[in-house]
């Protein structure tokens, strides 16, 4: 019997079948195309996707080629989540009931320029699954800082001598507060959460709104092989832990922390936060401390 | 069956015996009754239709791409300031060939806040890629909303339906209402060749290199260059239907005449009065009224004017450092064909001021003075 076990190929915990195909032109340990690698096993070939100007915009590939076996709506910057919601008005009038819409952007086209939109999406409930690749900044145009990016950071308009001097906008809360049936949190590190998520997205009726920690070697001056390790870290470390909001209200932890470690370890594995002192890490912690307190506070008075 | 309705209503009419299946709109004056009317007819399901009521006229116009995209017929409306906050999105519906249609209702521009009339809201929009229909009432406007439908899809091209604020939008008229059944057999569903399915996977406006880029716009001019055929064609098979021609121009009293007036929209109309005034004294006046100004029907303003003496061409926009932009259209129309016309370009009605019959009597003074225009642009009623 235990020779019959050990014959017994190793079970994936994610489908085999892959949408997206070799040929993509993403960077070397991009977290982005891991995003939309695990989202599309979750979701099938049942999917067209609303993609706005980002790094997946150019990832796909160029004209005439896609290195996706599902349609792509190359749309205007600002309006990924309302493109969306006319693409599943206009396949549901022509008998297409089925088909998930998705609205895939990145942190600047949700954050930022695309928030009018996905406000107006999230407060009319619209039949759409919106997700944002987080990679903390404008990265297809040259890491250029943006809403998404976290306080101390490094990027080419907030240069050392003036790093972001303001905290990561807290997107998972502005969603909660439209009420929409489901926001989750997912970092490419732990794939089978994410897939487990999205899966469970696709099933839900309404706005769905999940937001995945993307990491972006080229952006964050990090090793591309550090890719995995530090969107398990960033989990670890509570800078960016995985919850899910069921409308606005009822808030899960899915990673629980034994033991929450650190943030410096995860600082110093990217160079966009090289020119923190020590002062300043211990605030960033205390924060991240503050913030994590307040989110395990949420979590129990929803049980 | 005949109805009195507003020009706003005409719209509305429009998309529903058009059959609109998406529609995305957001209020502005003096658009609203449109999209207010649409609503009740989505509600109570006189059309069966979804209407997205989005929080800006940038996502109507994103929604109304996203569904036209997923192969649905799509209408919407705006003026204005609405208008210019598509504009980005005006280039992505031709550029991708979505043939939306969209109601305009002429309005002028703030600074400072107007409600009122004139063109410059969708003049500026003039290299969008959109084809362009100005109304001159009411019962043009319905069987303008059915024809643009057939014709932007046969082409793939998105077109606006143009008509004045409150001369046309809140004005009441007779309309008649076509029978709907003999509307479908005018306009049959749309089914476009290639869509967004993911039964047959494509990336639509994906990164484009210089090596492509230039044939898709060659092949958007070459689409647009058919139209002026296709609007009259489509034009004449109305009429054979329904008793009412729409073509690319309406010419009134022209064929005799030595001064023509050249217009668009409701000013189109008050000129007819004008001339028919005129005419009972004696003056040999007509007028043409320019009803598709994009793509610009050259060949009939050409035709139809070549005869005249002189040529007054009414503008009620301006392109600041330029003149009147009917004007620049009529002279380039007879650059190299008729140098020797003499065309005057006048400016009245900017922001609501009245155009009314005395005004062609004073544009007419001018054109009888003077042996050719002396100035670009005469100013008609402005206090200087």
């Amino acid at each position: 019997m235990s020779q019959d076990k050990k014959k017994k190929k190793m079970r994936l915990s994610l489908p085999e079948e892959e949408l997206m195909n070799p040929g993509h032109v993403g960077c070397q340990g991009c977290g982005a195309t891991l995003a939309m690698r695990y989202t599309l096993k979750a979701l099938g070939q049942k999917v067209v996707l609303c993609i706005p100007a980002c790094c997946w915009s150019v990832i796909d590939g160029p004209f005439p080629y896609s290195s996706l076996d599902v349609p792509i709506f190359h749309c205007a910057f600002e309006t990924a989540a309302v493109s969306a919601s006319g693409v599943k008005a206009g396949l549901e009038m022509v008998g297409d009931t089925e088909t998930t819409v998705v609205a895939w952007a990145g942190d600047g086209g949700t954050f930022d320029i695309g928030i009018q939109a996905l406000s107006g999406v999230a407060e009319r409930n619209d039949d759409i699954l919106y997700i944002c690749y987080d990679n903390e900044a404008y990265m297809n145009t040259g890491i250029q800082r943006s809403s998404a990016t976290p306080y101390g950071a490094w990027t080419t308009t907030t240069p050392v001598k003036h790093f972001k001097n303001r905290p990561k906008k807290d997107i998972d809360a502005i969603m909660a507060a439209h009420r929409i049936p489901y926001i989750a949190t997912a970092s490419v590190g732990y794939p089978e959460d994410l897939f487990k998520k999205a899966k469970k997205a696709k099933d839900i009726k309404g706005t769905r709104f999940l937001h995945i920690y993307a990491p972006c070697p080229v952006g964050w001056k990090s090793r591309s092989e550090d890719t995995i390790k530090l969107s398990r870290m960033v989990v670890q470390n509570a800078t960016f832990p995985l919850y899910e909001i069921e409308w606005g209200e009822k808030y899960t932890l899915n990673i629980k922390l034994k033991e929450k470690k650190p943030i410096e370890d995860y600082l110093r594995l990217q160079g966009r936060f090289r020119h923190l002192t020590e002062k300043e890490i211990a605030y960033m912690q205390e924060e991240v401390d503050r913030k994590w307190e307040r989110l395990l506070a949420t979590v129990e008075g929803c049980q | 069956m005949k109805k009195v309705m507003m020009g706003n209503h005409a719209l509305s009419f429009g998309g529903m015996l058009g059959r609109a299946q998406v529609i995305a709109a957001y209020p502005i004056t003096p658009q609203t009754q449109v999209v207010e009317l649409l609503s009740e007819m989505c509600a109570d399901k006189t059309l069966d239709a979804t209407f997205i009521k989005v929080e800006s006229e940038h996502s109507a116009m994103a929604a109304s791409i996203g569904a036209s995209l997923a192969g649905a017929r799509t209408f919407t409306a705006t003026s204005a300031q609405g208008l210019a906050l598509m504009h980005e999105l005006l280039h992505w519906a031709s550029g991708g060939r979505n043939p939306v249609v969209m109601g305009n209702i002429n309005r002028a521009m703030a600074p400072g806040w107007s409600i009122w009339s004139d063109q410059n809201d969708s003049l500026s929009q003039r290299d969008t890629g959109w084809i362009q229909f100005y109304c001159s009432n009411n019962q043009e406007v319905l069987d303008t909303v059915i024809q643009a439908f057939k014709v932007s899809e046969k082409l793939m091209i998105p077109s606006m339906v143009i008509l004045d604020a409150f001369t046309l939008s809140h004005t009441y008229e007779v309309v008649d209402l076509p029978d709907q059944k003999k509307v479908d057999e005018f306009l049959p569903p749309f089914r476009p060749e290639i869509k967004l399915t993911p039964d047959d996977p494509h990336a639509f406006g994906g990164l484009t290199s210089p090596e492509h880029y230039f044939e898709l716009r060659y092949k958007l001019q070459k689409d647009m260059e058919k139209a002026p055929a296709l609007i009259e064609k489509t034009g004449k098979e109305y009429e054979k239907m329904f008793g009412r021609y729409l073509g690319q121009v309406e010419e009134y009293r022209c064929d005799d005449a030595d001064f023509i007036f050249i217009t668009s929209g409701t000013v189109g109309s008050t000129a007819r009065v004008a001339i028919d005034e005129l005419r009972e004294e004696g003056v040999k006046v007509g007028n043409l009224r320019i009803k598709v100004f994009r793509p610009f029907p050259f060949e009939k303003v050409r035709n139809i004017i070549k005869k005249a003496k002189k040529v007054a061409v009414v503008d009620r926009n301006i392109s600041y450092g330029h003149h009147g932009i009917f004007y620049q259209e009529v002279k380039s129309a007879m650059f190299g064909h008729h140098n020797s016309l003499p065309i005057f370009g006048f400016i009245a009605g900017l922001g609501g001021r009245d155009v009314t019959p005395s005004t062609f009597r004073e544009i007419l003074g001018h054109v009888q003075k003077k042996d050719k225009s002396e100035e670009e642009i005469i100013w008609i009623g402005v206090k200087k």
